[in-house]
């Protein structure tokens, strides 16, 4: 009897004690030092295919750099679920990477830790000026009035991918440019198994994206200008039912799609069972996939009305990837040379051709590599109609409190039960009560 | 009584020889008699206090501060914020505390069903295998496969069954049986409820088979010859003989299964990713997304220390309440 006690006792104080262990955490200090000069960790977030891919891509790189230096690089690339978790436990514990990619609307979130090295005009000068970098990706490096926290590697804009084979064989000669073209569109496609448009409806920040740019034609921002969130105004509400009703009302996304997180709805389009998704740099993928570069054509994210740009024809958010250097590094002056070796116009050509963005260093983007249909949609989208997410502290909350709400909105859709102006809201309100209260 | 008097002894032994036997043998050896066990204990003391109550102790200084991305860094430095953080989370007029509400209630009825399941299914299998017939040992390390797999390939494979379109909890329940009018969603809405209990219980059941099954060979078969002499027939033996002597067993295993199952995080985390569909929005996926998703840390600490108290509680009355009942079945 005694020893059946016991087990359960401490079967008890086991339990009981991770339960109440979920948080830990320690501390960290100081701005870095040069103590460790020859060695360096670079956490790349996933653009390839495969970890494997970015592996392949990257590592001939980084035994470039350190026959130009002699510092060696250790390179692990974390996949995106994972990435920001990562980092945030680096930043808590003190015991990071010296070198990191952040998605690049994380920016003024992680700035706010204060784990990230400043890039004042010192530490640009080091890498080449500031000048050298396209004004829309500077715009989404930290917030504003601060120096950046991050420097821009990979720039992404979304766009139309449109199946030229499903498209003609409903009759349809050219890609839409209105939302109201492209529902049409969508309706002519979507019949046997076919569907119109893809979704991810279960990806937090792919709502978000969404979420943002029907925000932006809407006129609605998410956050007030002193940076409180704002999620549930009617111009906020109205977007965001203008884009699940896509499926709810329009019927043009097969339902499926409001489970989809692993980038399926690429995989169906490779497939043909969808004609259109709206997504970033997609041809590597859909290389990958086996799809020939002709069979897909790129248009720009269709607009209320007349043709993108600025205001409310704003049809995309401002995608990307940013370097980063943790404040505590053991290696700062290591850590500048890579970031200088990273954004070079060589590394930028080389790197930004292999994952199909566009480089965000003025020099680079204008190489020839960068003039096919596709990306030139891609530079042209970044170029007049991008438009930065709020870059405040409370972003990475907005894209998971708003991008669940737009994920619930999706499952209430697939089931067919209604999503009304109020039932939006309702959601929205949820998001908007589950920020950090100031 | 056999161990202790051989600790007695050897205490003896070793204090006529030792330096402080100058003052009295008798008061020495009583020390190390009580010394020894304690010293004994140390390393796992010590184990325990790192790994365990150091945390905990963190995470409850945490939990009365206002610990958010600013000061996540260095988070000695983050201001104190009272009980705030906990009057936020039991404040259930307000959105927090409803939402942590609702997942105390889900989890509370998540785990009654899937304890009772996995109760239910490893006895009446323990149950079964208590007869030799051929293929018995093949069939009982089937049973344990589900124990045997990593959690998160398993699960991550129930995921892809619970697909709307291609998976094939679908293809059998609509395609082939035509039990739905349409493929069903497992993985969001309201069936995502019934997706996890089905995944939690397939990988809580064979613990309990395992544990009864052991249970079950600590029954003297005498005792059931002499029932059956005595006209007992199987269902009489198994309630009048079989449950009682499992009592102590299944004491333990209830207990076990209720906290594991309380506190899993896996298996929903693998099953739904970061944001659980609200049906099945387990608590431990809830404090996660209030801690690491909306880097709410200290309300996120708070709320641990209110799961804390609240296994605590039930944990202590369950153990009062069944040790009570058994001593007076032992009366």
């Amino acid at each position: 009897m005694r020893s059946i006690r016991a087990a359960a006792v401490g079967a008890v104080t086991m339990s009981l004690a991770l339960a109440a262990s979920a948080c830990g955490g320690g501390s960290s200090t100081g701005g870095g030092s040069n103590d460790s000069p020859k060695t360096l960790t670079y956490w790349a977030s996933n653009q390839g295919a495969s970890i494997e891919v970015d592996k392949k891509v990257l590592q001939p790189e980084l035994d470039k750099f350190e026959k130009q230096t002699g510092i060696k690089v250790k390179l692990e690339v974390v996949p995106w679920s994972d990435l920001l978790n990562r980092i945030l436990t680096a930043t808590t514990s003190g015991q990071g990477p010296d070198v990191l990619n952040i998605g690049n609307t994380w920016s003024a979130s992680l700035q706010a830790t204060g784990a990230l090295l400043p890039w004042d005009a010192e530490n640009f000068g080091k890498i080449g000026g500031k000048d050298r970098f396209v004004d829309s990706a500077l715009g989404s490096t930290g917030a504003q009035g601060k120096d950046p926290a991050a420097v821009p590697l990979y720039s992404m804009a979304y766009a139309l991918y449109y199946n030229k084979k499903m498209f003609a064989d409903a009759g349809l000669s050219k890609p839409p440019a209105t939302w109201d073209e492209l529902i049409a569109d969508g309706k002519k496609i979507s019949t046997g198994g076919k569907w119109g448009l893809g979704a991810e409806g279960s990806n937090l920040s792919e709502n978000i994206h969404h979420a943002f740019v029907f925000g932006k034609q809407h006129g609605a921002d998410f956050f007030t200008s002193d940076g409180k969130p704002d999620f549930t105004s009617e111009k906020a509400v109205a977007a965001i039912k203008q884009y699940v009703d896509l499926m709810a009302t329009d019927k043009i996304i097969a339902p499926g799609n409001a489970e989809y997180a692993q980038n399926q709805s690429l995989s169906d389009f490779a497939k043909g069972k969808t004609a259109m998704v709206l997504w970033q740099t997609a041809s590597a993928t859909l290389k990958n996939l086996g799809m020939k570069d002709d069979d897909w054509g790129v248009a720009p994210v269709p607009v209320p009305s007349g043709t993108p740009g600025t205001g409310t024809n704003v049809n995309s958010m401002v995608a990307g990837i940013n370097l980063a250097v943790f404040k505590n590094t053991r290696n700062r002056d290591g850590a500048t040379k890579f970031v200088k070796f990273m954004t070079s116009d060589d590394e930028q050509k080389l790197l930004n051709t292999a994952y199909g963005s566009i480089p965000p260093v003025r020099s680079a983007q204008s190489d020839a590599a960068f003039n096919s249909p596709a990306t030139t949609v891609l530079k042209d989208t970044l170029a007049k109609s991008a438009a930065a997410l709020p870059q405040v502290a409370d972003e990475s909350q907005f894209e998971t409190t708003v991008g669940t709400a737009v994920k619930e909105l999706f499952a209430d859709a697939a089931a067919g039960r209604p999503v009304t102006t109020a039932s939006v809201k309702a959601k929205l309100e949820k998001a908007q009560q589950q920020m950090p209260a100031k | 009584m056999t161990t202790t008097a051989t600790v007695e002894a050897r205490g003896r032994t070793a204090s006529t020889r030792s330096p402080g036997a100058a003052r009295g043998p008798r008061r020495t050896g009583r020390i190390r008699r009580i010394g020894l066990p304690y010293l004994l204990l140390l390393p796992a003391l010590l184990l325990e206090l790192l790994v365990h109550l150091v945390p905990m102790a963190i995470g409850i200084v945490m939990s009365f501060k206002e610990l958010t991305q600013f000061y996540i860094r260095d988070w000695g430095t983050a201001p104190w914020s009272g009980i705030d953080n906990y009057r936020m989370s039991v404040d259930f007029n307000a959105p927090v505390g409803d939402a942590l509400l609702h997942s105390f209630l889900v989890t509370c009825g998540f785990t009654l069903l899937s304890v009772a399941l996995c109760w239910l299914i490893g006895t009446a299998a323990a149950l079964y295998m208590q007869d030799t017939f051929r293929g018995r040992g093949l069939l009982r390390a089937l049973f344990l496969v589900p124990y045997a797999l990593p959690v998160y390939a398993a699960v991550v494979t129930w995921a892809f069954m619970f697909q709307h379109d291609n998976g094939l909890v679908n293809h059998v329940l609509h395609d082939q049986l035509h039990l739905t009018d349409e493929p069903s969603f497992w993985l969001i809405g309201g069936n995502s409820f019934v997706a996890l209990l089905t995944v939690s219980v397939w990988k809580g059941w064979p613990f309990a088979f395992l544990i009864v099954m052991a249970g079950l060979q600590n029954i003297p078969k005498d005792l059931y010859e002499a029932a059956a002499l005595d006209g007992a027939g199987l269902w009489q033996q198994i309630r009048r003989i079989t449950l009682p002597s499992l009592r102590p067993v299944n004491q333990v295993l209830v207990l076990v299964l209720f906290l594991w199952t309380f506190n899993d995080f896996n298996t929903p985390y693998v099953l739904f990713g970061r944001a659980a569909p609200q049906a099945a929005d387990l608590i431990s996926i809830h404090i996660y997304q209030a801690s690491f998703v909306t880097w709410n840390f200290g309300t996120g600490s708070a709320m641990s220390v209110l799961l804390l108290l609240f296994l605590l509680v039930v944990t202590g009355a369950y153990l009062a309440l069944t040790s009570r009942g058994r001593r007076r079945a032992d009366a």
